[in-house]
């Protein structure tokens, strides 16, 4: 049974507990400040205006959770979320990959070329897989984590239902349908290993019971995706494979630096300014 | 520190005042997100749990809770801590909050936690025969139905 740590200041007592915290964190913040983004970028461009009111709020609800996190680093000491949000280079980012990929081609203010059966399949897996990893966080010993993952998981319930839905209205209506969301999971699997990488400070992580056992987490998370899959007639693309770089590590695309480049554009221009 | 009853009364009193910018009929203390009052004039803590992590109305709370409370006799300083523990449920907004929500237009949430499918009764007419629209509604929080009895399209708030 590994120690508690109920506020920062005994968190800070521990230096290698907190360097892993602190790399967790970065983790479920930047991961949440992706896949929002790529959500924000969907907005006007989505099948119906029902569907850009629920988008839309779901994108900023991600952006809450991800700001929830941010201060959590703020508390211990890394800076105002604003600044960690919009300062950081590039290699300080700890998202997935999964979660900074492009929409598609082009840019949502000029020839927009996005897939929503790729907007469909990789943001079903990615809330799936938050909800699993949210699970996990709901025991760890850092109990400001533990708060924080509580109360996201209740507003989350309704984010993995929206998408849930979309794949089964979506897999039984047209053979094109059913064959835009199988490419789309063949090209979300390229990516989802990434989800599951816990970086360089992943046994301490463990060791220091800040989130439950990932093997654990990606068993449950098969088992879920490939009856979830199978019910709706789609192609379950077998073992997910490793990437060849780790977004844990701060080794990123090129997605990701265009992405922060636009995320980061406004406030770089007056960063006291007040709104 | 325990705070005097008369001084904890007058607070109470102006966060009375303060409500959800988004519903505006609604109190914070009806909605369920005052924790804890304390510390002695001139400095008066209150504790907040914040309802939808995201809300961007919790910024402007955070102010008007800050004026309110400053006007009460001797405080000058008040703090404003939105706390991560325990968290919101939609449980907690008071029978006072959910009959002034239905003022407002907007159904109470259902007592049955977070769920795909729900039924509220019309907030105009009362009529069970409402159907959801949208899981997703104006903010965060709310849902879009339909009531099949008065024809009124109204928002709900989502049971969380």
């Amino acid at each position: 049974m590994s120690a508690k740590y109920s506020t920062a200041q005994e968190a800070m007592q521990n230096a290698s507990y907190v360097s892993a915290l602190k790399e967790l964190l970065y983790q479920l913040a930047d991961d949440d400040l992706l896949i929002s983004h790529r959500a924000s970028e969907w907005l006007g461009l989505v099948p119906h205006i029902e569907e850009d009111v629920a988008f839309s709020s779901i994108a900023q609800n991600t952006l809450g959770h991800a700001a929830m996190f941010y201060q959590l680093l703020e508390e211990l000491g890394e800076g105002t979320p604003d600044d960690l949000a919009h300062l950081r280079e590039p290699d300080k980012f700890r998202n997935a990959i999964l979660a900074e990929r492009a929409n598609g081609t082009g840019h949502y203010t000029e020839d927009p070329d996005y897939d929503w059966g790729y907007a469909v399949i990789r943001n079903y897996v990615y809330e799936a897989f938050k909800r699993l990893r949210l699970e996990s966080l709901t025991a760890s010993s850092y109990s400001p984590l533990a708060d924080v993952a509580a109360k996201i998981l209740r507003e989350q319930f309704y984010h993995l239902y929206h998408w849930e839905t979309w794949i089964e209205q979506l897999s039984h209506s047209t053979s094109e349908a059913e064959e835009r969301l199988n490419n789309a999971i063949r090209k979300t699997w390229e990516d989802v290993a990434s989800l599951f990488d816990l970086g360089p400070a992943a046994d301490q992580i463990r060791s220091g019971g800040l989130m439950g056992d990932m093997e654990e987490i990606r068993r449950q998370f098969t088992e879920t995706v490939r009856a979830k899959f199978e019910a709706a007639g789609l192609i379950w693309p077998g073992e997910m494979t490793s990437g060849d770089f780790s977004g844990r590590e701060g080794k990123h695309t090129e997605e990701l630096r265009m992405a922060l480049e636009e995320i980061g554009s406004v406030y770089r221009l007056d960063p006291a300014a007040n709104w | 520190m325990a705070i005097e009853s008369d001084i904890r009364q007058q607070v109470l009193d102006r966060l009375q005042q303060v409500t959800d910018p988004e519903i505006n009929t609604v109190s914070i203390i009806e909605m369920g997100m005052v924790e804890k009052i304390s510390g002695q004039p001139p400095k008066v803590t209150v504790e907040l749990i914040p309802t939808y992590v995201g809300c961007p109305a919790l910024d402007m709370i955070r102010r008007d809770v800050i004026e309110s409370v400053r006007q009460v006799d001797g405080v000058e300083e008040v703090e404003v801590v939105f706390l991560k523990h325990p968290a919101w449920t939609s449980e907690r907004i008071t029978p006072e909050g959910r009959e002034k929500m239905k003022e407002f237009g907007i159904a109470p949430p259902p007592k049955s936690g977070p769920g795909g499918t729900w039924t509220v009764e019309c907030p105009y007419c009362a009529s069970p025969k409402t159907v959801m629209q949208n899981l997703f509604g104006p903010t965060s929080c709310r849902s879009i139905f339909y009531c099949q009895s008065c024809k009124n399209p109204f928002e709900a708030i989502k049971p969380v």
